[in-house]
């Protein structure tokens, strides 16, 4: 169906282990060249690492799924070197806008604040990024990219796994050091462990409909509760690049998905949305329930799960792809350093201690959204009715209105990565966030600041002024209040106050840009070894416990 | 903020009055969209999050069953 767009088709390269017939051996297999799988892959091989990547199509998302990419995923890509194409294309919006029956109850704005390279939101269909994503990987040299293979068996050992693989032209066995399960919501990884999801189901159902017109909507993402033309149910509607808006009907729980997928169906519902005179041309139709859930731990052993693989939500607050894209920025530095022998295996526990509280906050919060929007009785009903109501009138209202709690990078919190205050910070970013973005100037040119941090893809030493020197091995960043030569300019003062830093503070990153460990008036370079090692999961080399 | 539990309210006949002369007329859905606004304005008047969440439970007592727990497993 789709007309904007065309799936490219990669070619089956067949595998020297059909002809020879021996188990091959990889040191990182990636199952699935999905969104998550392929951002992990091009993470790893970036970072100088072999990776082989298997999928069992042979093309990239057909249909669109994922529009709505945060911005956190985008500085993700921008670190990649994607950032400014996804920002090209894609269609940016900061604003949402929340319709209750037939007038407006409020809107938002998720990016109030100026000084950031990127915005709150691009929408752009999921094939484009996939796509992009897999020209990427194939420029490093470093990723070997398996179309048409589809893993039928995997068995988890001590050293790795050994994975059964199945081809066009026949099947081979693959043992693999580290195996990353990025397979998706039915990862078959998953099961062949006997992992079972745990979580909730949604008992309703959604209609999507993207059709191609030229409307004079805004960039906004728009939500209507119970309006007009599609009375007791919801309606979501978002822009897309290529002429291409996507609207997701509620349906109920009642409704029959062949039935309601009927071109001439959904014409009508869309036709009663956009009124008699907009004409438009549908291109692609789905259907789909929901669950929120995930598997209990995300490492098991030598195999590590991410992305839907290893969790789902419900798309309202963009969490899915976003919160994949966020697993693989946080395995890919840890993977690179166990495998240069840089940091102990355990390093990745933390990918466990630091994602699992991540996905459940992203569970917790579409697991919301979906509760105000499908109201599970009368009670229900009345109070988010009652919500909207007041919502038009009063701001009080305002923020118990939930059409998605729109995705936001993972602050981790608890992570044992991070090295506690030695005496409290007060404002200012928290401990295990990622670094907020600030322009400055380098050498009289605009810049921004989140471009240097992690650039070399290691640990970065932030310093406001001179003062602290990094050990060997960390790069160090100076952030200066006024020019100065080699120094980045925070001519705003936007960077020393998102950050709650002055003159002679410094503040330790992780490869992922996350806040390890920050020191009041400078640090000593042992001070910074040891908050490094700590984020390295390498034990105190005093031997303290 | 410990939830008040003694009598605070200076008319309580006028203001229970003044509770069942909102509630005049409107059949029990209406009723209960009244209901519900009212205690999205005291909740948000009152603030604190510790005070609601006693007053929740105080209101939830005697009113059993409890709830089932949530919907949990792998089904479709
Ligand atoms: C309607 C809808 C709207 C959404 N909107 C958004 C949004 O706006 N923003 C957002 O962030 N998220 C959104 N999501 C969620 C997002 O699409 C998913 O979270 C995302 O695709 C997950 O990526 P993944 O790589 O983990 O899995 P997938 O994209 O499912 O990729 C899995 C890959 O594994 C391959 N595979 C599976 N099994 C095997 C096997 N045995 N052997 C080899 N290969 C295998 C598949 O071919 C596939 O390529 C939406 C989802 C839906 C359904």
């Amino acid at each position: 169906m789709p007309g904007t767009y065309a799936n490219p088709r990669y070619p089956f390269r067949r595998p020297a282990a059909l002809d020879h017939g021996r188990v091959e051996e990889a040191g990182v297999a990636v199952v699935g060249a999905g969104v998550v799988g392929l951002t992990v892959a091009l993470d790893l091989a970036r970072r100088g690492l072999r990776v082989v990547l298997l999928d069992e199509d042979d093309t990239v998302s057909f249909g669109s799924r994922a529009i709505c990419w945060a911005k956190r995923t985008l500085e993700i890509y921008g670190r990649l070197g994607l950032g400014a194409r996804l920002l090209e294309k894609g269609v940016t919006w900061n604003t949402g806008r929340v319709f209750f029956r037939d007038r407006e109850a409020y809107s938002f704005n998720l990016l109030p604040e100026e000084g950031h390279e990127y915005p709150a939101f691009v929408n752009l269909q999921q094939y484009y990024v996939e796509e992009w994503l897999v020209d990427a990987c194939e420029a490093t040299g470093l990723v070997d990219l398996r179309w048409k293979s589809r893993v039928a068996a995997v068995e988890p050992r001590a050293d790795g796994a050994l994975l059964g693989v199945e081809t066009p032209e026949g099947g081979y066995r693959l043992h693999a050091a580290w195996l990353l399960a990025c397979d998706g919501a039915r990862s078959l990884v998953r099961e062949s462990l006997g992992l079972p999801f745990l979580g909730q189901v949604f008992r309703d159902r959604f209609l999507i409909a993207d059709v191609v017109m030229r409307a004079a909507f805004p960039a906004e993402r728009r939500f209507w509760f119970d309006p007009p033309f599609h009375p007791g149910q919801s309606v979501l509607l978002h822009r897309q690049p290529d002429d291409l808006w996507r609207i997701d009907f509620q349906l109920g729980w009642d409704a029959d998905p062949e039935e309601e997928k009927r071109p001439e169906r959904v014409r009508a519902r869309v036709a009663a949305m956009l009124g008699p005179d907009i004409p438009f041309d549908l291109e692609w139709v789905s259907v789909y329930t929901f669950r929120c859930r995930r598997i209990g731990r995300f490492r098991h052993g030598r195999v590590l799960f991410l992305g839907d693989a290893a969790h789902q939500v419900s798309p309202f607050g963009a969490r899915g792809g976003n919160g994949g894209v966020q697993d693989a920025d946080n395995l890919g530095w840890k993977l690179a350093a166990v495998l240069r022998g840089e940091a102990p295996e355990a390093l990745l526990d933390s990918y466990d201690a630091e994602r699992v509280p991540a996905a459940d906050e992203n569970i917790l919060n579409s697991a919301r959204s979906t509760d105000f929007i499908t109201p599970k009785n009368e009670a229900a009903r009345a109070y988010r009715d009652a919500v909207l109501e007041l919502a038009g009138r009063h701001a009080l209202a305002r923020p118990l209105v939930n059409s998605g709690r729109l995705s936001r990078p993972a602050v981790l919190a608890a992570s044992p990565l991070s090295t506690p205050d030695a005496v409290p910070w007060g404002e200012g970013l928290p401990l295990g966030a990622s670094a907020p973005d600030a322009p400055v100037q380098r050498d009289g040119e605009p810049d921004w600041l989140l471009r240097h941090i992690g650039a070399d893809g290691g640990f970065t030493l932030l310093c406001f002024g001179q003062g602290s020197e990094a050990p060997p091995g960390i790069a160090r960043l100076v952030v200066s209040a006024v020019p100065a030569p080699g120094a980045l300019w925070d001519h705003s003062g936007l960077a020393a106050r998102r950050f709650g830093a002055g003159p002679g503070d410094c503040l330790l990153l992780r490869p992922d840009q996350h806040l390890a460990a920050r020191f009041r008036g400078g640090a000593t370079a042992e001070a910074v070894r040891a908050a490094r090692d700590r984020a390295l999961a390498i034990p105190n080399r005093r031997g303290a416990a | 903020m410990p939830l008040h539990t003694e009598p605070r309210l200076a008319d309580p006949d006028g203001f229970y009055a003044a509770l069942m002369e909102a509630h005049r007329g409107l059949d029990s859905e209406a009723s209960r969209r009244l209901d519900a606004r009212l205690v999205i304005l005291l909740a948000n008047h009152i603030g604190d999050a510790e005070t609601l969440r006693e007053a929740i439970a105080l209101a939830r007592e005697g009113l059993a069953p409890e709830r089932p727990a949530a919907d949990t497993g792998d089904r479709p």
